[in-house]
């Protein structure tokens, strides 16, 4: 494999694939599931066994690919299952279990419109089910949205590296525009996967069956049947939850600086309320955006810096109606925080969110 | 510079990798690019369309209301976006199964008889190229070298053989295109 920087024109799932390979994936477990089909896919096509060593497994269900990745994770190895949004549905046991017991481990969700099975069409409408945990328990996981597909790549190794520094699940969620789209991607330089001597210093935790002449047997398990233990541990979650919170937060803003209004929008919405924002410019309407990279932790406290200092919100997202109330406590009713979403796996245009903010604009006046 | 562009027709016609190839093209030029389609069933026979856009600055929304140029091969296509097209924007279109062809007097609509083409020298599997050279003849954004690289990259090796004929084919489609009468 080549050391260096590659620059290939791909769709955001091959790049997640291509970037797992390079950054020193140990294990991918995952089942073929529309618009993330891709990653399996080039996989396979790929055959990183075959020079990396890197496991690629067809599981059998979402189900099973999870407990795999809890498996993987249990052993310290930097594993990763994708899916969709009703696979992720299926999967959100084991993402409590993981988190519960403390085991990292990265989860792609290349979103599609809901409920239920739903479409095959882009959407946003998992975030409440990302970013509160979705599973049973009081935990959270660290979701990264990419906007493109260079950040499909480059997050790869971002979620892999947060994942293990908090020992949490960690999250890429992205959407059927960042997927299926292609894109102008720089590769990052391929690293070797970790050695069993690398992996057996930085994750002590890990329970491998190659520690037990030194020491007692490592216990990964999410059950605690005394509850003042269980508290403890949900404690410690907690403190663990608030130093992710303190340390980890990734945004980009654009045009805030002189902006009256300011669109908040994460991924693919993102991208389209650039370009209504480009058309808003040429209208005459001072126009920003405020991108969440992380959704959780979610900028709270920027958000409401620049609620100090603007006339109004246009939450634009894919769904109907989620962020919007993080970004309703971020801004503690100093200005109007609007909403604007297409719903069911209908992508808004530009031209939508134009109207949206003019909207605003009037409402603000008012 | 920025060229944003669909192209739309029925799955099968090459829709989608017209639209790689070109995008290719531009990457290996060293510009920047978005290649996105509609990917629903339309792989399996009804209608499909890609959205490219050509830039030479960082490209905002891969998702658009209005295009520069629309390459559009079959009605419903025609009728869905001739309302799209900017102003002073080209409209491409083969008068094959089209019925009610463009009627905008504020675009100019470009007629390219491909498929007819295409037949009569038997290069029907060249379909697409005949298209791409028609409107490379009215936007030169890529150089043809490049489109020949980005079709030596994109085609698997057996096809090889076939990169002259697709040169043929697009050199062909530049001689093709013309005013279409309203």
């Amino acid at each position: 494999m080549k050391e260096e920087n590659e620059i290939l024109l791909l769709k955001g799932n091959e790049a997640i694939a291509r970037a797992a390979i390079r950054c020193g994936c140990d294990g991918y477990f995952g089942y073929p599931i529309t618009p993330q089909s891709e990653v399996l896919e080039t996989l396979a096509e790929l055959k990183p066994w075959e020079t990396t060593g890197m496991v690629v497994v067809q599981a059998e269900s979402e189900v099973a690919s999870i407990n795999m990745l809890y498996g993987g994770g249990g052993t310290g190895k930097r594993v990763m299952t994708s899916s969709a949004s009703p696979g992720i549905a299926l999967m959100q046991e084991g993402i409590s279990y993981m988190a519960g017991a403390e085991v990292p481990g990265l989860i792609v969700n290349v979103q599609r419109g809901g409920p239920g099975l739903g479409t095959i069409q882009p959407s946003q409408s998992d975030y409440n089910q990302a970013t509160r945990g979705g599973g049973n328990g009081d935990y959270n996981v660290i979701v990264l949205a990419p906007a493109s597909v260079q950040e499909m790549a480059d997050f790869v190794d971002l979620a892999f590296t947060l994942a293990f520094k908090y020992r949490n699940p960690a999250m890429i969620l992205s959407d059927g525009v960042i997927g299926q789209m292609m894109e102008k991607v720089v590769l990052p330089p391929a690293k070797p996967r970790r050695t069993e001597e690398e992996i057996a210093r930085e994750c002590p935790w890990a329970s491998n069956g190659h520690g037990l002449k030194q020491r007692k047997p490592q216990v990964i398990t999410s059950l605690e049947l005394q509850p003042d233990i269980m508290e403890e541990r949900n404690r410690h979650l907690q403190a663990k939850y608030k130093l992710i919170q303190e340390n980890e937060v990734r945004y980009e803003t654009h045009c805030t600086d002189d902006a009256d209004y300011v669109i908040v929008a994460f991924g693919s919405a993102a991208r389209i309320s650039q370009k209504a924002i480009e058309i808003a410019h040429e209208k005459g309407l001072k126009v920003g955006l405020f991108r969440p990279i992380t959704l959780w932790p979610f900028p709270e406290k920027e958000i409401r810096e620049l609620s100090h200092r603007v006339k109004g919100f246009l939450v634009v997202e894919i769904n109907a109606g989620q962020m919007v109330f993080d970004v309703r406590l971020a801004a503690e009713g100093r200005i109007p925080v609007n909403q604007y979403g297409r719903l069911g796996g209908i992508v808004p245009s530009p031209d939508e969110i134009v109207d949206e903010l003019f909207k605003l604009a009037e409402q603000a006046k008012a | 510079m920025k060229q944003e562009i669909i192209i739309s027709g029925f799955g099968g016609q090459g829709v989608l990798s017209l639209g790689k190839i070109l995008a290719y093209a531009a990457l290996m030029e060293g510009k920047e690019v978005t290649w996105m389609p509609a990917y629903g069933p339309e792989q399996r026979g009804g209608t499909a369309n890609v959205t490219v856009i050509i830039s030479s600055e960082p490209i905002s929304s891969p998702i658009l209301s209005a295009y520069d140029s629309a390459i559009l091969l079959n009605q419903p296509s025609l009728d869905k976006f001739e309302p799209k097209v900017k102003p002073q924007g080209d409209l491409i279109f083969d008068s094959f199964g089209i019925l009610d062809k463009p009627t905008r007097p504020d675009i100019h609509s470009w007629q390219i008889p491909a498929m007819e083409t295409a037949a009569e020298l038997g290069m029907m599997k060249c379909f697409n190229m005949f298209i791409l050279g028609g409107y490379l003849k009215l936007h030169p954004i890529v150089d043809i070298e490049s489109v020949i690289k980005a079709l030596r990259k994109t085609l698997p090796e057996r096809h090889h053989h076939l990169l002259p004929t697709n040169e043929q084919a697009i050199l062909k489609g530049m001689e093709i295109i013309q005013p279409a009468s309203l």
